[in-house]
């Protein structure tokens, strides 16, 4: 009988020569022996494709990533080898399907270091652990003429939960704004917290920016005014380590399947006493302990939260892409990233001079670089590059706000992953000329 | 190589047909696409049931900015009948490249905001009942 943790059973992936395996988030090498793409490369099959008879050229990772052999593996190795809902089977497949999906739980607070597994709650997404959290601690704490920060580059998700409670509470928004550049204006966050907002919502990465926000600087002032944050992980946990002991939030969430991991995958962290006073969010089996005709009790933290058979399948590979991660390094993968930033502000210009970039230096932006082309409508932009085998993403990204604030209709933007060398963004660059022939005539 | 970006779709992006504004047009109507930021404005001249003037603005990928200069070139001289009439295969006829589903809105806008321009008119769904007078 086997109760094994696949999460540990896959090949190491792209780590270089003489770094251990398993290596920690910011391990012994980490800064020390760079990320190697072209190794990491061979673990994602979907790079081994073909558009339009070009090699794939993927720079939408940060709409959502591709997925490594050993996520993909996982999952599949769950449905052919012991599918079987969790919780619940006294049967031998049922108890290692259990035991397997906790296993992924603890990885994923580990990745995370989270105090504990109990205070992951497994969700489809990050747009369903913000609902979650305005649905129960929202409506449970936000009164009439409450304050709610946020700031004028979040992502639809980090904003329309929080207008819907707004409405509903007759409560109010305030919005950190930003400099021309994509940084959050924090003078004016101090402005703000003299109103004693009872929450401050905010992304950790920016999705069309880059713009990584300083977290632990943005929580310490906004814990003195008494508010509590709430984090948006989403475009941080795939791409620079996050530790969230060390920042210090109250609710950070992330997206499985931006991190390598499946659609359908995804996590709140909150702390356990929040998540303790918390009413449940959806309700039904696996949420409750005791279940009379007219009233129940609830489960335990994190379960009170998982109401319904879960996506067993996606928290499985989370965990392998976690782990997958993990021994990569976060430090060398931010680092990778950094340096492509860095080479991408460098080479689009020079190469394609009509180009404008947005966004902040190289040190302070995720792998994420939006641009556009004088006069040529992304979309126009993103399909000539298709016909290329180059996958950018266009339009305004979910950050319509954003995009207002900074005058534009609408952005092409190229995001990276571990996989992303140099030449895919040679590729982007002679893409992109290719694109000004074409509407040149 | 590229199949949608036909010289004579170029062309009436760079230099659309009925780019502008009317004196005094009988409807004018706004259409977007919110999903990638195409906007367009069209505007029409309606005399004796009769489209005698149109004329559009906007911004936006060169498929919707080259349908709206195809679109109102067919409509100007046409009763709003053969207006209201006309369906989005027409459209994709006129523009004659193969539109992949993702641009197929991008492709249709200009319809879409005429047919919503007749129905501010109280004209989309009797064509007819709303015959200017000169």
């Amino acid at each position: 009988m086997t109760t094994g943790t696949p999460a540990t059973q896959h090949p190491g992936p792209g780590v270089a020569p003489g770094a251990p395996a398993g290596a920690a988030t910011a391990g012994p090498t980490a800064g020390r022996v760079p990320l190697d793409p072209y190794r990491t490369r061979t673990d994602f099959p979907i790079l081994r494709t073909t558009t339009h008879g070009h090699p794939l050229v993927y720079l939408d990772s940060a709409a959502t990533s591709q997925k490594p052999s050993a996520v993909i593996e996982a999952v599949d190795r769950y449905y052919r080898e012991y599918n079987a809902n969790v919780h619940r089977g006294i049967y031998t497949i049922g108890e290692r399907a259990t035991a397997a999906y906790e296993a992924a739980r603890a990885t994923v607070a580990r990745f995370v270091n989270a105090p504990s597994a109990g205070e992951i709650v497994f969700v489809r997404n990050a747009t369903e652990a913000i609902n979650l959290v305005a649905a129960t601690w929202g409506r449970r704490n936000i009164e009439r003429g409450d304050i709610l920060v946020l700031t004028e580059m979040e992502h639809h998700a980090n904003l329309v939960p929080w207008q819907l409670l707004a409405q509903e509470k007759d409560a109010d928004l305030e919005f950190i704004p930003i400099t021309d550049d994509g940084l959050l204006r924090l003078d004016v966050l101090d402005v703000l917290l003299r109103l004693k907002p009872r929450l401050v919502a905010f992304t950790h990465v920016s999705n069309t920016l880059g713009t990584i926000n300083p977290v632990r600087e943005i929580v310490d002032r906004a814990h003195q005014a008494g508010a509590l944050v709430l984090v948006d992980g989403a475009q941080a946990v795939p791409h620079v380590p996050v530790d969230v002991q060390a920042l210090d939030a109250d609710f950070y969430v992330f997206s499985g399947h931006k991190m390598l991991g499946p659609t359908g995958s995804g996590a709140l962290w909150a702390r356990s006493a929040l998540l303790e006073a918390m009413p449940p969010y959806m309700a039904g089996g696996e949420m409750i302990r005791e279940v009379k005709l007219r009233r129940s009790e609830w489960n335990e933290v994190p379960w009170k939260f998982e109401a319904g058979t879960p996506d067993i399948a996606a928290a499985i590979g989370l965990g392998v892409a976690a782990d997958y991660l993990a021994e990569l390094g976060m430090e060398r993968v931010r680092e990778h990233e950094r340096e492509l930033v860095a080479y991408a502000l460098e080479t689009l210009p020079r190469a394609v001079p009509e180009i404008e970039l947005y966004g902040p230096g190289a040190d302070q932006r995720g792998g994420v670089v939006p641009f556009n082309l004088p006069g040529i409508h992304p979309h126009d932009v993103a399909q000539i590059l298709d016909r290329q085998g180059i996958a950018i993403r266009a339009g305004h990204h979910c950050t319509m706000p954003l995009h207002e604030r900074l005058d534009l209709a609408a952005t092409g933007r190229a995001s990276f992953s571990v996989f992303t060398t140099r030449e895919d963004i040679d590729a982007l660059a002679s893409g992109l000329r290719e694109v000004l022939r074409v509407f040149a005539g | 190589m590229d199949d949608l970006y036909r010289d004579y779709i170029l062309e009436h992006y760079r230099r659309p047909h009925n780019f502008g504004v009317l004196d005094a047009p009988t409807v004018s109507h706004e259409g977007a696409n919110p999903l990638c930021g195409d906007r367009i404005t069209i505007q029409l001249g309606i005399r004796d049931g009769r489209v005698e003037e149109v004329a559009f603005t906007g911004r936006g990928c060169a498929i919707s900015q080259a349908s709206a200069s195809l679109l109102t070139d067919e409509i100007r001289g046409k009763s709003v009948e053969e207006v209201a009439a006309l369906t989005s295969q027409d459209v994709l006829d006129m523009l004659g490249i193969e539109i992949s589903p993702a641009r197929l809105k991008c492709a249709l806008l200009s319809l879409d905001t005429v047919s919503q321009a007749l129905a501010e008119l109280g004209a989309g769904a009797s064509p007819g009942a709303a015959p200017e007078a000169s």
